[in-house]
């Protein structure tokens, strides 16, 4: 079956959930001990689903004014140089 | 000007030798971003929705993303995969996919994995040891896409 490497040791598995522990929001905000990886996977699959909302928000915010934009303005001589380098 | 975070989060010991550090990806990859969502509203159609605007901006997002993670994750290449073949990238809508599943057995794993699975791209493939890590650098992505899009927004309001 599976794996090229040899059975992970818990060591290494403990390594890699606290690495994982240390991308979520909530610990930077206070000193946590380690949680258990239970609870780091769940906070985790709970960060990426509020990531993915605010990259489509934004991305749907992006659209609407670039929509709008007026072909005269700034940004749009900005964007035409851009495209032109 | 600062570097593109996620070529900082997915550094390897072999970098690709053609990479020149001093380039700045990240400016060149926003005005990628900005040429594909410039492109897609200029060119779109009077028949085309409001709804496949947004969601092809949408890709042009994740894509970016994936782009500058380039080939050296897991991740962003399914993503670029997907990209090929057309699938919708926009994580709020579903397209159900009929194909075969292999069971792999999965020992010793926690409950959620699963669900981490079906959101880090590629993760239904990967054993766990591995999920952990691509998902430790596709949320470091995430969150510098999230950076960008914030900018680019604000660059609208004020640019220069």
């Amino acid at each position: 079956m599976s794996s090229r490497r040899t059975r992970i040791t818990e060591e290494e598995m403990n390594e890699l959930i606290s690495k994982l522990q240390n991308l979520l929001p909530e610990s930077r905000r206070r000193n946590t001990s380690r949680a258990s990886a239970a609870k780091v996977l769940k906070e985790t699959c709970n960060y990426i689903k509020s990531l993915h909302r605010e990259v489509d928000g934004l991305s749907d915010r992006l659209s609407e004014l670039i929509n709008t934009m007026d072909n005269d303005s700034a940004q749009a001589e900005i964007i035409r140089g851009l495209l032109r380098s | 000007m600062h570097f593109n975070k996620c070529s900082e989060a997915t550094r390897n010991p072999n970098p690709t030798p053609d990479l020149n550090p001093n380039l700045n990806v990240s400016k060149t990859m926003q005005a990628a971003y900005f040429l594909r969502a410039f492109t897609v509203i200029n060119s779109a159609s009077p028949t085309s929705s409001t709804m496949q605007r947004r969601r092809s901006i949408r890709r042009a997002a994740y894509a970016s993303m994936a782009r500058a993670a380039g080939n050296r994750r897991a991740w962003s290449r399914a993503v670029l995969r997907r990209l090929h073949r057309g699938v919708c990238l926009s994580s709020s809508a579903r397209r159900v996919v009929i194909r075969r599943r292999i069971r792999v057995s999965r020992p010793r794993e926690p409950g959620q994995a699963d669900v981490l699975r079906s959101l880090v791209p590629g993760g239904k493939a990967m054993d766990f040891c591995n999920l952990l890590e691509e998902t430790a650098t596709y949320i470091q992505c995430l969150s510098a896409q999230v950076r960008r899009g914030r900018k680019d927004i604000r660059w609208v309001y004020y640019p220069g």
